[in-house]
């Protein structure tokens, strides 16, 4: 595989000492992220109690478990996309490199910025394919040469020979798959250093889901992915790590085992991890 | 079971078996919706005959014919053998010489010498000086149609000087003239004038602070007690009786305010018959109040219709909330605030009581220049001529509304277009 040059120069971020990436220590050199103690609230309703987590740097690591345990609304704490919603509370620390982006003084849009999204439904933007993937960079006070950043995200999401000759129609003139390629390609056209996915697949076809999978492994050379899926299989295949979580007695949902993919799969050490796995439940 | 269906008599042999509860059943079902097609269909009808009244109603009034007494009649005129309509120039002016007052000649030549006037204004002159021709009955399309032999009877008999005429009350010169206490010669143009100048500062006024407000209110504001109120008040303001905003107007911008709507304190007291407080400017912003909730409500729903998926994905990005608002939020519903505008507009437009609370002028023979005039709209217009006894002010109403819904169609033909303009750009 060819290996791009990530550097963007010109796309110069605020300089927020909370989240200053030049401090590293060995521990931060192989974690991404880093979540202590998590517990997250609806209201007085907790959705997610006491995670323990370390996702390692350019892996793929997924959350598997049953409906409503808490997998998407662990994975928006770590852009803080939860700040969005009102009346979510977020108790715990999420290092990313090294610091809390829940520490007071932290700006989410610059959170945001380092840990980009892919969701579930495909949402491009209801302009043209180009300006999808233009707009992130721009607001980001982007001044290179527009054409070539484009041109160069699309083909790293694969997407390039397939639009080529329609970039400036809408994003939404896309078959389902393409544009949930679109939506990655748009999240990486920033340059984040961890891409999260919420069920990135769900809403397409076997062969859509399949482009999707080979995008996400070529890309977890140079990103650190978290990706939270239903699927087993697909976690299986894509994933070098699992996390499977659970509701509690209380509705909370817990981290029931975390370790490598083929650990989970193969030898899983809780009961409920092998129940989950062989179908018996959820 | 087939015993049963012996005693259901009427019903079809059954293709699908015998279950005679079932096909019983069904044909109820059926009937009971058949019943309220019919009355779902009565009630369209019930609107269009409504409507039809209401067209056929203003209609009727705005064409007929019309009994014309004339103090000279055209045809003695007429110059050896050549009728009025082709005299030449000359002989126009030579005809108003003769048959025009001293007192009028001279003032008419002060206004502009005769030679320099066009065959048009000459031709004219001579109809309102010499001629001045008198509308003494008027009647109905319906009766000019249909009973068109007693009318000529009537003229014959009470009228023996009269000439019968088709006339049709909206004409060019109704468009064109200024208002005037005669409805033979009385026009619409200052009004339309009046009801432009105020819905343009309507709409400069609430565009602005209605959307300005919806956004703040669906984008920004927490969702506590004190904003609950504020839109539980928003949206009953729409409801409030707009005679009540006149009221609010007149107090406000026409009293409180009036070094500034009355244009002395920016120094554009452009009316020198002193319009006080009541001007143009003061009847804008009454309008532009009244339909404030009205613009609200409706760009809030349009907010609220875009997706939370597209805030979303601009967040993800690493957008800030005003980058979200101004590229997605925005532009995605911009189509339904137009559409919430265009409703509020037409509102504005056809608005009567709030404008003579706020001291709507009956009579203006100037074209208002500027927003510190004093003014009058199409339907104060239409309102105050409704209210004379003469017949002739019935018929030029009519056909004054003939005017405002043209002109009210004609505005929201132009902002759909451009709304449909907008959202074929954004998608």
């Amino acid at each position: 595989m060819i290996r791009l040059n990530f550097e963007l120069p010109s796309l110069t971020l605020g300089k927020s000492a909370a989240l200053d990436v030049s401090s590293p220590s060995s521990e931060e050199d192989s974690y991404a992220l880093e979540v202590r103690d998590l517990n997250v609230y609806y209201g007085s309703f907790r959705a997610v109690k006491d995670i323990n987590l370390k996702l390692p740097k350019r892996k793929i690591t997924a959350f598997i478990g049953p409906s409503g345990c808490g997998k998407s609304t662990l994975l928006r704490t770590f852009n803080r996309m939860n700040d969005l919603i009102p009346g979510v509370r977020v108790e715990g620390e999420v290092l990313f490199n090294g610091h809390n982006i829940y520490a007071p003084g932290v700006d989410a849009v610059e959170v945001r910025r380092r840990i980009g999204m892919v969701f579930q439904k495909p949402n491009p933007f209801p302009k043209s394919i180009y300006e999808n993937i233009a707009w992130g960079a721009r607001i980001n006070g982007y001044r290179g040469n527009m054409d070539e950043l484009v041109e160069q995200t699309l083909r790293q999401a694969a997407l390039w020979d397939e639009v080529k000759d329609k970039l400036y129609q809408s994003g939404l003139s896309l078959s389902g798959g393409q544009q949930q390629r679109l939506c990655i390609a748009r999240a990486i056209a920033i340059k984040p250093e961890i891409i999260l996915m919420d069920e990135p697949a769900s809403a397409l076809d076997p062969i859509s889901t399949l482009k999707i999978e080979e995008l996400m492994r070529h890309l977890a050379e140079n990103y650190t992915i978290v990706v939270v899926t239903h699927n087993m299989q697909q976690a299986a295949r894509i994933s070098d790590y699992t996390a499977f979580l659970m509701m509690d007695e209380d509705r909370a949902g817990y981290l029931v085992e975390y370790g490598t993919t083929a650990q989970i799969f193969t030898n899983p050490r809780e009961k409920a991890t092998e129940d989950y796995i062989t179908g018996r439940f959820g | 079971m087939i015993k049963r269906s012996s005693h259901s008599a009427g019903l079809e042999p059954a293709p699908f078996g015998e279950d005679v509860q079932l096909r019983r059943n069904l044909a109820v079902r059926h009937r009971v919706g058949a019943v309220w097609h019919v009355l779902f269909l009565l009630a369209l009808i019930i609107g269009i005959i409504a409507l039809t009244a209401l067209i056929y109603n203003i209609l009727d009034q705005t064409f007929g014919l019309v009994a014309v007494e004339f103090k000279v009649p055209p045809h003695e005129l007429a110059q050896d053998g050549v009728p009025l309509e082709e005299l030449s120039d000359a002989q126009l002016i030579a005809l108003l010489e003769a048959r025009v007052s001293k007192g009028v000649l001279r003032r008419l030549k002060a206004e502009q010498p005769l030679e320099q006037r066009d065959r048009e204004e000459l031709l004219s002159l001579v109809y309102e000086r010499v001629v001045q021709p008198k509308i003494v009955k008027s009647w109905s399309l319906t009766d000019s149609l249909l009973r068109r032999r007693s009318v000529e009877l009537e003229v014959a008999q009470k009228y023996p000087s009269a000439q019968l005429q088709f006339r049709s009350w909206l004409n060019p010169n109704f468009i064109n003239r200024p208002q005037s206490s005669d409805p033979q010669v009385a026009g619409v143009r200052t009004a339309i004038l009046g009801s432009l100048w105020t819905i343009v500062i309507t709409i400069l006024v609430a565009f602005p602070l209605g959307v300005g407000a919806a956004i703040y209110l669906e984008e920004y504001a927490a969702d506590n007690a004190l904003n609950r109120l504020i839109q539980t008040n928003i949206n009953n303001l729409a409801g409030v009786p707009s005679i009540i905003y006149g009221m609010l107007g007149l107090a406000i911008f026409v009293r409180a305010l009036e070094p500034l709507t009355s244009g002395a304190l920016v120094g554009g007291a452009a009316d020198p018959t002193t319009a006080n407080g009541r001007t143009i400017l003061s009847a804008g912003l009454t309008l532009a109040l009244l339909v404030l909730p009205l613009l609200i409500v409706n760009a809030q729903e349009a907010i609220r219709a875009v997706p939370s998926s597209l805030r979303e994905a601009g967040y993800a990005l690493g957008a800030t909330k005003w980058q979200v608002i101004r590229d997605h939020v925005l532009p995605n519903a911009l189509p339904g605030i137009l559409t919430g505008t265009i409703l509020s507009i037409s509102r504005a437009m056809g608005e009567t009581a709030p404008l003579i609370v706020v001291g709507a002028s009956t009579y203006i023979v100037y074209d208002p220049y500027s927003p510190f005039f004093k003014f009058t709209t199409l339907p104060v217009q239409i309102y105050q001529w409704t209210a004379r006894p003469q017949q002739g002010f019935r018929n030029i109403a009519a056909a004054a509304i003939v005017v405002l819904l043209v002109l009210l169609l004609s505005l929201n033909a132009a902002a759909i277009i451009m709304r449909n303009r907008f959202s074929r750009r954004l998608i």
